[in-house]
């Protein structure tokens, strides 16, 4: 079978694809790419499903050698990378050869980024996925972030169609993000003032940020009766607040149940954008009805199926982003 | 005799409700949460939904790409739940070496508790416990049903790593780590049974309902 064999694997590399629903009620969140906005168009530009397994990449990236020749496209926050000796355009497929390396360096302007390869990463499935789940040690490649030595089945190979991203994913600029927010995760347990504070400030990604939780600094968050509620289930995107005041954002790999009061929920149109948040970043959230919030999702679901357009007469490894496309008919 | 507790319901997320039983009384409000629970999966197209009970809620989610239903839901207004009934779930045994390297914390809940070791030990494994939800990580399951006495605030640390199997108690709950995490609860054991194993279905051993009873081995 051909493969993807890591030389280096990186900060965090791991596999995942859209998740793993269906499991939550034995504790099994649905992990999946953290944005799956940006992972479904990486998967789009090589003509896969959008669902396919890939990799997702975290501030420092893998060095990767292909055992056949592949189609592979990144999408997501800009790195530094390398392939063949050339610098890797990213947001658009490129051709690989057989042996060919690829060094994916440091993020340069945000945290993660999504790298498809045509036919998928062939892990099989656990439960209905090829998800990794860390805490839980299965899925994707043995149930771990990816370290060097490790080969990687590839699915069979793609049609080779040049296609770019036509429109940009929703993602911060400049190190800033506003993202909507939803009410009904139990806001009754704050303050006024937190409740106010929430919306009006301006809050910092922690360095303890993860797929679990996106733990924010800034000014507290108080609770009227304490921050211990009697354990519920929880979502991704969830806004949770423990008894010091500031707030994690629930992650795709965040526990399915919990104890802290909640004081709202990300609109799931805008929770993917939140994976590419660096430490240091900043972040603010906004209101939005249940109707707006399901809108945006429709509106972003169907943006993420036409933004990726076929071309003819591009330059196989044009540099260029925005290079010459064509859509064909 | 019968019991009504009333159902309240918001939306969570845009295609997510949660139902919260207004009961402090948590083995009560438990027990109607799995009858809750069970409501629910018998809806028609109820197969599409993610029913995930809490000590005294249910959150009710649709599958990805699909829209929530919630009709049949939010007109769910209470819950009948026996006042003495006992839950109807299988039985569970596992088999505890208490204390040693695999339970560290044993020393501290028995002093604590103002009991010797070998009390508190009893205490334990002398209790029928009720799983009340299963959460925090795959298979981990919140068991109420606790002594008094051995309800302890979490650890003031929490380890980095605590192993997989470690039977432990927290608050009113006591538990069992699947895996190996970090966690702020009190380990008072070991047990060799997998609680938790993904070739499996369902994966996790323990269901919100079912019993389960400590001997120590």
């Amino acid at each position: 079978m051909s493969t993807l064999e890591v030389l280096r694997g990186g900060t965090l590399t791991t596999v995942p694809d859209l998740g793993r629903p269906g499991h939550r009620a034995g504790g099994v969140p649905a992990s999946g790419a953290m944005d799956p906005f940006a992972a479904a168009a990486a998967n789009l530009l090589v003509g896969n499903e959008p669902r396919a397994a890939l990799l997702e990449i975290t501030l420092r990236g893998p060095v990767l050698r292909f055992g056949r020749a592949a189609t592979i496209a990144l999408a997501g926050a800009r790195f530094s990378a390398v392939l063949d000796g050339r610098p890797l355009p990213w947001n658009r497929s490129v051709a690989v050869a057989a042996g060919g390396a690829l060094e994916i360096g440091d993020a340069l302007d945000g945290a993660r980024a999504w790298l498809a390869v045509d036919g998928g990463i062939a892990v099989p499935e656990v439960l209905g996925s090829r998800s990794t789940h860390l805490r839980g040690g299965f899925g994707g490649h043995e149930g771990r972030a990816l370290a060097a030595g490790d080969r990687l089945p590839l699915g069979p190979p793609g049609d080779g169609l040049p296609r770019r991203l036509a429109a940009p994913l929703f993602a911060p600029r400049n190190g800033r993000l506003e993202v909507r927010i939803l009410p009904g995760a139990g806001e009754e347990g704050f303050t006024a003032l937190a409740r106010e504070r929430l919306t009006a400030a301006e809050y910092r990604v922690s360095p303890l940020a993860d797929r679990v939780g996106l733990r924010l600094s800034g000014p507290p968050l108080s609770h009227t009766a304490g921050a211990d509620i009697p354990p519920e289930g929880t979502l991704p995107g969830m806004v949770q607040v423990p008894g010091g005041g500031e707030p994690i954002v629930f992650g795709p790999d965040g526990p399915t149940t919990g104890g802290y009061a909640k004081i709202a929920t990300v609109a799931a149109a805008d929770l993917g954008a939140l994976a590419w948040l660096r430490p240091g970043d900043r972040l603010r959230f906004r209101r939005a009805t249940l109707g707006e919030a399901r809108e945006a999702l429709a509106r972003r679901r169907a943006a993420v199926a036409v933004a990726v357009e076929i071309c003819s007469g591009i330059e196989e490894n044009s540099r260029e982003e925005g290079a010459a496309c064509t859509p064909s008919t | 005799m019968e019991t009504r507790i009333p159902l309240a319901w918001r939306w969570a997320a845009e295609e997510a409700v949660l139902g919260t039983l207004a009961c402090e009384e948590w083995d009560l409000a438990a027990r109607g949460a799995h009858g809750l629970a069970a409501r629910i999966a018998a809806l028609p197209g109820a197969e599409a939904l993610e029913i995930v009970p809490g000590v005294r809620s249910v959150l009710v989610r649709a599958r990805e790409g699909e829209a929530l239903a919630a009709g049949p839901l939010l007109a769910m207004r209470e819950i009948e739940v026996a006042k003495d009934g006992e839950s109807a779930g299988t039985e569970h045994r596992f088999a505890v070496g208490y204390g040693g390297a695999g339970g560290p914390d044993l020393a501290a809940v028995a002093a604590a508790a103002g009991l010797s070791g070998r009390e508190a030990v009893a205490l334990h494994a002398g209790a029928l416990y009720t799983v009340a939800f299963v959460g925090f990580s795959p298979g981990f399951p919140y068991l109420l049903g606790l002594p008094p006495a051995l309800r302890l605030p979490r650890r003031q640390a929490p380890r980095p790593r605590v192993p997989a199997g470690s039977v432990a108690v927290a608050g009113p709950f006591a538990g069992i780590y699947p895996q190996a995490t970090p966690g702020g609860w009190h380990l008072l054991g070991h047990t060799e049974t997998a609680l938790f194993d993904p070739r499996r279905e369902p994966p996790a051993l323990l269901a919100a309902g079912d019993r389960v009873r400590f001997v120590p081995a």
